[in-house]
């Protein structure tokens, strides 16, 4: 296996008094994609939240338990968040551009970090444009408003607003969940593209989806880490019966 | 009536054994209904209306020369007046007091002669009218005098002075005020915040205007020195105090419309909470804090009560905010009851009055239609 980068070490996670995720532990490898997949309210996608702490926005979350990040536990009393969430980018499930313009979306991670220079800002965004690949079909109407751009396009743009901070590693909640066929395998062309530079976790409720671009695949029901291996080995050869269930259909 | 509704329905379902739904039925209570709030609704724009028809009706006099019939009367008895009153005095004599009135407006001195020319000046409304609409465009506001001047320049300037240093004062602290409650408090915070801010715009005008007479002229003027206890700067801070609460209230809903989906794709782009707010969130709720701006606007635009305490009521054109100034809002309130009904002061403060009218509605209108209109839709990219 490549190297170790994200960990962690028997996490628990409560709403207020309901419990969200029971004894996870996991090691996912550096620039791998690898897939969450589960029922919905299995907790995936609140793992996912975890791992670049946004979870911290929503009252009475209780954590405990450790996840290390290049070996650093981010729920450490000295870890910075706003730093840690530029290390760990995230793609939301509904896309969700600001009401500025397409260059503006993508300049703006830049720009807060303190690039100003046209020119440099200029370079970046057209970067990370083509690396979404979004840059063609925008190019020409940078100054338009995000907004109006269709969801496949306002969801590559927000990739590319991700990849603009220069993330190491890329979180996507059901990236494609609200999207049409073709808009889906534009992003999983992309998704698949990315990996070579980032590590990428991605949740879905595509199980399809999993198996066409993932290398590896957890499986989570009801807050625990059921089976986490090979995306091949879980879609053929499942170790456990409750997997085999659910990606067979059974339930889910 | 609805007896015999009752049956029919019955004896169609025994019939066909299906519920018949052929038949319209005509439903008494919600004709009523329908019919009451239809009427009400339109009863509250009927009033709107003529409210407006008779505050413009009676200002238009001033653009006419043909007299209106209530002035007739006093026109015939004025003459008869004057010419008791012509005998008496010299005449070659009042075009001279005519003069000494025209420059110094001291009353004083001149007691004896005032009653005088005040009925030779109602008299003479033919020409009055037209002096009015003459003197309209001048600085000079002296209604009452030998030779009246209704010159609203110094009316105008000083009401925008007032708006423009309220609105100075009040935007920035009621949209940080609603920044913060929208994005940085805690929900029990803003639990308390809100609802006090948002009580203080039922506070009632007179009570602000009796502090910022009492407590915050004193205050300012020890703190700025300046020579005019009351002025257009006392003043625009007490509306601006009227105004923070309408401010806050629009800006706060509209940075709290600002979907949440923005904040977290901000935080996880690596923005601070702060730069979230002032980069997403605020630009995000533009058209809405606009809209609340000109909201204010309107709001001490039209505010009399603070204005007549608090600004000092000299009618000064200087952009001095150290001046005393007058609102065309307190001219009204200061003026009206003490006018001679149908007279041209009279016309001239209903003047006022659909200028007041007209700005407002202006205002509202733009706060309404451009921001849910044209602003919303570019920013939304539509």
């Amino acid at each position: 296996m490549a190297i170790e980068k994200i960990h962690t070490e028997n996490l628990f996670l409560h709403y207020s008094s309901k419990m969200a995720l029971n004894n996870i532990s996991i090691s996912i490898p550096e620039k791998k994609i690898t897939a969450f997949i589960g029922p919905s309210g299995c907790g995936k996608s609140t793992f996912l939240r975890s791992l670049n702490r946004m979870n911290d926005l929503i009252d009475g979350v209780k954590i405990e338990g450790k996840i290390f990040i290049d070996h650093i536990n981010i729920y450490d009393k000295n870890i910075d968040v706003v730093t840690l969430r530029k290390k760990v980018g995230m793609v939301f499930q509904k896309s969700n551009p600001f009401a500025k313009s397409i260059f503006e979306n993508v300049a703006y991670g830049p720009r807060i970090n303190g690039i100003n220079d046209k020119k440099h800002l200029d370079e970046i965004v057209e970067t990370a444009l083509i690396n979404a690949a979004i840059w063609d079909e925008v190019k020409d109407r940078l100054g338009d408003s995000a907004l109006a751009l269709s969801g496949g396009q306002q969801q590559r743009l927000c990739i590319a607003r991700t990849l603009a901070v220069n993330p190491e590693i890329v979180l996507m909640d059901e990236p494609a969940s609200a999207l049409d066929p073709l808009s889906t395998s534009k992003i999983e062309e992309l998704i698949v593209e990315l990996k070579e530079k980032y590590t990428i976790v991605i949740v879905t409720h595509n199980m399809q989806q999993a198996a066409r671009i993932s290398d590896l695949t957890a499986f989570f029901y009801l807050g625990e880490l059921i089976e986490f291996d090979k995306t091949k080995k879980i879609f053929t050869n499942p170790e456990k019966k409750q997997t085999e269930d659910y990606i067979t259909g059974r339930f889910g | 009536m609805t007896k015999k509704t009752k049956k029919g329905k019955i004896s169609t379902q025994s019939e066909s054994g299906l519920i018949d739904i052929t038949r319209k039925k005509f439903r008494w209570s919600d004709y009523l209904a329908e019919k009451v709030i239809k009427g009400t609704a339109f009863l509250s724009i009927t009033i709107i209306v003529l409210i407006f028809v008779f505050v413009f009706r009676e200002s238009v006099p001033i653009f006419s020369t043909a007299k209106a019939p209530a002035q007739t009367e006093i026109h015939s008895d004025a003459n008869q007046q004057q010419e008791t009153y012509g005998e008496v005095t010299d005449q070659p004599a009042a075009p001279e007091v005519q003069e000494t009135y025209g420059e110094v407006t001291d009353s004083s001195e001149h007691a004896e002669t005032t009653d005088e020319s005040y009925t030779v000046s109602a008299g003479s409304g033919h020409d009055d009218n037209q002096t009015a609409l003459k003197t309209l465009l001048t600085k000079d506001w002296v209604p009452v005098s030998e030779k009246p001047r209704y010159g609203i320049l110094a009316l105008l300037v000083g009401t925008f002075k007032i708006t423009f240093i309220s609105i100075l004062f009040a935007a920035p602290l009621a949209i940080l005020a609603a920044l913060y409650t929208a994005s940085f408090a805690s929900r029990r915070v803003k639990e308390i915040i809100k609802p006090t801010i948002e009580l203080l715009a039922g506070f009632p005008s007179v009570v602000i205007g009796f502090f910022a007479l009492m407590v915050l002229a004193t205050f300012l003027q020890d703190v700025f020195h300046y020579d005019t206890r009351l002025n257009s700067f006392v003043g625009g801070i007490a509306m601006g105090i009227a105004a923070i609460p309408i401010i806050f209230t629009i800006t706060e809903d509209a940075l709290t419309a600002v979907p949440k989906s923005f904040y977290e794709a901000s935080l996880a782009l690596g923005a601070s909470k702060w730069q979230t707010a002032f980069f997403v969130i605020l630009p995000a709720a533009t058209p809405g804090i606009f809209a609340a701006v000109l909201l204010g606007i309107g709001r001490v635009f039209g505010e009399t009560m603070i204005a007549l305490m608090a600004t000092g009521n000299a009618a000064q054109m200087g952009l001095n905010p150290f001046e005393s100034v007058r609102t065309l809002a307190a001219t009204i309130g200061a003026e009206m009851a003490e006018v001679v009904f149908g007279d041209t002061h009279y016309n001239v403060l209903f003047l006022i009055g659909s200028l007041l009218f007209i700005f407002t509605f202006v205002i509202n209108a733009i706060a309404e239609f451009y921001v849910k209109g044209k602003l919303m839709k570019r920013i939304q990219g539509k």
